[in-house]
């Protein structure tokens, strides 16, 4: 077991050695770049230097002077010892700037992931037990569209209908207008209220998978023969269910969620944009649009982490959950 | 027709293997699959889809970016009118007037005294017509007793005027009897609260018209004469006056107030001006009339703090933005005066377009590599799956938001941004289907049949395409009607940014782009409701049938 996890993880290491070489030689190769936008904007500037100038100048301020492959070796030389370096775009050490906006998108996935394992978990074991009923195809059927729902089309929705027609909540933000003005509780208050929309949006959207994922194992698990004998010596039905198919599905399902836990920092960039939460995804949308190359560079970093992380917990809770997996 | 056979062929026993009909293999996938109601739904779905954006497009009378135009009554400025409370000067000709004189004017009005300094000196006097009508004259003192005694002066000053005619000369008088002061005068202008407007435009008036009408006008004669010509007046309410040829026809219009047109190259008949006078004092809000092409409109007057604006409904040719559906256009225009019913049919198109694309790319990617790592093993394997981990591991959306930017700043045409757009998720996408081929392929090739296909001594291609891809294919299928819906959705995703297909060219994310403007999102329902719809359908449907097939390839799922 420690052998394999050691293996996994130096394997990791040399595939995100690579996976920040390319995302580094894509961002370089940007040509719509921060340190253009900025030799442009100074060099209108009246009684300026010229936009050449100011180019070479900022680019030799930002370490882009040098060629690209010697470009990364600087950087993973620095990224190996933890320094980041300062986002362009926010003019603060990266780090300090993902710290204080990571919490914002913990919180929306945490949320979202408790409310998708409570309304998932049990609507896909229902579906599986009447299998073929109005009850499954009405499940299946919200789980295909809850998958195939484009998110900003549902957050648009939602938007309309709370935010315009009811006026429930605010259409942007993470904030009200009062904000200030409120005790401790109620300004977390306040940001749960506003965090209502985009927690919704994120469960439908995610919401599909688990539940079909539950349904399949549930319908493989209640056909098992340990079934059968459990129902032939008279269990009652609802310990069948409850008792011992519930323990049996909990191994597929205890191995997937533990595989999403990482993905809970990763932010959801779409979501977090159109409400405008300042989460993780907002800030690298953000960061992204104005080519702000190390805040990025950690982010797809982070992003990269976080799925090869996912991976390996989901193996390893393979094997805590399920012995079978440890004998062999 | 087998069963026709057995029915003759009675002698057969029942349990006699001919009397069971056997089913190809792909025949009984289709059977389970039409056997599945959503699967059945889906492909409908799919189908409409495809009718809707390739037929529909052809049978549709407009092109996505044919902009639609509307005109529109708008209420426009068309006159001015203020109530003249100043001076206007009339100047003689050659004669010029101090640079101080409307202040001076003013001053000399107000307190009575009708000679008066300017700033340079000149003395200046005036001849008191009425309240709103002095002659002003450039003045020489004079002392002459016998012009001051004479019968002329006397009248004037029993009239309470102080100016009078004598010998052809004009002469001011400052103070009464004896002690006044007498100054002879030459023209300089005439200053009068009123304006005059030619009924011809062509016709331009000399001073000494505007002298004589505006006398005759002050002192209330109704008729006077002016370089050998005589005119009649015809007052026509408080300040306002017709002048008349001898011939009874229309010359001039005197009114005041000050009208102006609005708009450049448009002359205010005199008719007009009688009209919007009449109404000002009328008090009325409209009226009408009849322009020199005989087109009768409504002109509404508005009036603030004494100025009147006159408003006319004009035909204005607009974009036709936000058209409510209607029978011109079924599901209304957007923003740029496009059609949406059009637009939502060519943006089907693409949409499709990109999803079958992008997904033929990464089946022929994915099969292809992870076809070669399940069957060699070993190093290729390992290698070609690291390779695929990198892939993997790299953010899909901050990777397309990149690739828009880049696009946006050289300016990519529609067509490039499409084919991009196809490359980079394919290159992006292929990896998952990789991974399933390679693990089937890993199990087939430990089976007993490949075995055998090895022992015939074929080539290795033919092994590989012959006897283990056609054992993909229900995984390859699956993973394909899936893929599709997911590639339509992330596509929308970027169009929806902003990112992936731009303006003219349509798809639907970029007609959902329209709700980023609340304004839109509120009062527009029809913009945005539809194209969500469609993306909504179509990903459904691609899942509807990928689950159904999934089904139908693996009963052993279903029970």
């Amino acid at each position: 077991m420690t052998k394999f996890i050691v293996k996994r993880l130096l394997l990791s290491v040399v595939i995100l050695f690579f996976v920040s070489m390319i995302i580094y030689g894509i961002m370089r190769c940007m040509p719509t770049s921060f340190v253009e936008q900025q030799a442009l904007t100074l060099s209108q500037r009246p009684g300026s230097k010229s936009y050449q100038e100011w180019l070479t100048q900022l680019q030799a301020a930002y370490g882009l002077d040098t060629g690209v492959v010697q470009g990364y070796f600087t950087w993973a030389s620095q990224a190996i010892r933890g320094q980041f370096g300062d986002s362009w775009y926010y003019n603060q050490p990266v780090v300090q700037k993902f710290s204080s906006v990571i919490w914002y998108s913990f919180a929306l996935g945490l949320a979202a992931f408790i409310l998708e394992v409570l309304v998932a978990i049990p609507s896909g074991i229902a579906a599986a037990r009447k299998q073929y009923s109005a009850t499954d195809y009405t499940i299946t059927v919200v789980a295909l569209v809850g998958i195939s729902l484009p998110s900003f089309f549902f957050a648009t929705i939602l938007k309309y209908v709370f935010s315009v027609r009811l006026g429930w909540f605010d259409l942007y933000g993470i904030v009200g207008r009062n904000h200030q003005q409120l005790s401790d509780i109620g300004k977390i208050l306040d940001m749960a209220h506003h965090m209502i929309l985009p927690v919704i949006t994120l469960s439908i959207v995610s919401i599909g998978s688990l539940m079909r994922y539950t349904r399949t194992n549930m319908l493989e698990v209640l056909n098992a023969d340990y079934i059968r004998t459990a129902r032939a010596k008279g269990v009652s039905e609802r310990k069948v269910v409850n008792y011992h198919a519930f323990r049996n599905i909990l191994i597929p399902i205890v191995t997937l969620l533990g595989g999403t836990l990482p993905s809970l920092f990763s932010g959801a960039m779409i979501t977090e944009t159109l409400f405008q939460i300042p989460g993780i995804g907002y800030t690298s949308y953000e960061c992204v649009m104005q080519g702000d190359i190390p805040f990025v560079m950690f982010y797809m970093l982070f992003s990269a982490v976080l799925i090869l992380v996912g991976n390996l917990i989901a193996d390893i809770l393979y094997a805590v959950v399920d012995p079978r997996v440890r004998v062999n | 027709m087998d069963n026709e056979k057995m029915e003759k062929n009675e002698n057969v026993k029942l349990d006699d293997a001919q009397r069971v009909r056997v089913l190809s293999p792909g025949m009984m996938v289709a059977k389970r699959f039409f056997r599945n109601r959503l699967a059945i739904v889906g492909l409908v779905i799919i189908t409409v889809m495809f009718l809707f954006a390739f037929l529909g497009g052809v049978a549709m009378p407009y092109s996505q970016s044919q902009v639609f135009y509307r005109t529109e009554e708008m209420r426009k400025d068309f006159a001015g009118a203020t109530e003249i409370t100043e001076f206007q000067m009339f100047t003689a000709e050659g004669a010029e007037l101090p640079s101080d004189i409307n202040s001076k004017l003013l001053i000399a009005v107000k307190k009575g005294e009708y000679i008066f300094e300017s700033r340079s000196g000149a003395v200046i006097g005036l001849a008191k017509l009425s309240d709103s009508a002095y002659l002003i004259y450039g003045t020489e003192s004079v002392n002459e007793p016998k012009i001051m005694m004479s019968q002329e002066c006397k009248d004037a000053q029993e009239a309470g005027l102080n100016w009078f005619v004598y010998n052809d000369e004009i002469y001011l008088v400052e103070g009464q009897g004896a002690k006044g002061k007498l100054y002879r005068g030459t023209e300089l202008a005439i200053a009068c609260k009123a304006s005059v407007t030619a009924y011809d435009p062509a016709t331009s008036f000399s001073f000494e018209f505007y002298k004589n009408v505006l006398t005759a006008m002050s002192l209330g004669e109704k008729e006077f004469e002016s370089e050998g010509a005589s005119y009649a007046i015809e007052q026509e309410g408080e300040g306002s006056a017709m002048v008349h040829t001898p011939d009874g026809g229309n010359y001039a219009y005197i009114s005041n107030m000050n009208i102006n047109s609005f708009i450049d190259g448009v002359f205010l008949t005199p008719d007009f001006k009688e009209l919007l006078i009449e109404a000002i004092a009328a008090g009325e809000e409209s009226f009408e009339y009849t322009d020199a092409e005989g087109e009768t409109d409504t002109y509404m007057v508005s009036e603030k703090n004494k100025q009147y604006t006159v408003k006319r409904y004009q035909n204005t040719r607009v974009i036709d933005t936000y058209a409510s559906p209607g029978k011109e256009h079924l599901l209304g225009t957007d923003g740029n005066g496009m059609d949406l019913l059009a637009r939502l049919m060519y943006g089907g198109r693409i949409s499709l377009l990109i999803g079958f694309v992008v997904v033929i790319i990464e089946l022929l990617l994915g099969v292809l590599i992870g076809g070669i790592a399940g069957f060699f093993g070993g190093w290729v394997d390992t290698i070609l799956m690291r390779f695929v981990d990198i892939i993997y591991c790299i953010p899909s959306m901050p990777l397309y938001l990149i690739l828009g930017s880049v696009m946006d700043f050289y300016k990519a045409g529609p067509t490039v941004r499409i084919y991009m757009l196809c490359v980079v998720m394919s290159v992006i996408g292929w990896v998952g289907i990789a991974r399933i081929v390679r693990g089937q392929i890993l199990s087939l090739r430990e089976q007993e049949f490949m075995t055998a296909a090895e022992a015939t001594g074929i080539r290795v291609s033919r092994r590989i395409f012959r006897h283990l891809i056609p054992n993909v294919i229900p995984q390859m299928v699956v993973f394909a009607s899936m893929e599709i819906g997911g590639v339509i959705l992330a596509e929308s995703t970027l169009s929806f940014l902003g990112l992936g297909i731009k303006y003219p060219a349509a798809t639907w994310g970029s007609i959902l782009n329209a709700v980023n403007d609340s304004y839109v999102m509120t009062n527009y329902l029809f913009v945005w409701i539809p194209a969500g719809l469609m993306i909504l359908l179509t990903v459904l449907a691609f899942n509807f049938i990928g689950d159904g097939l999934r089904d139908a390839f693996d009963p052993k799922m279903k029970r």
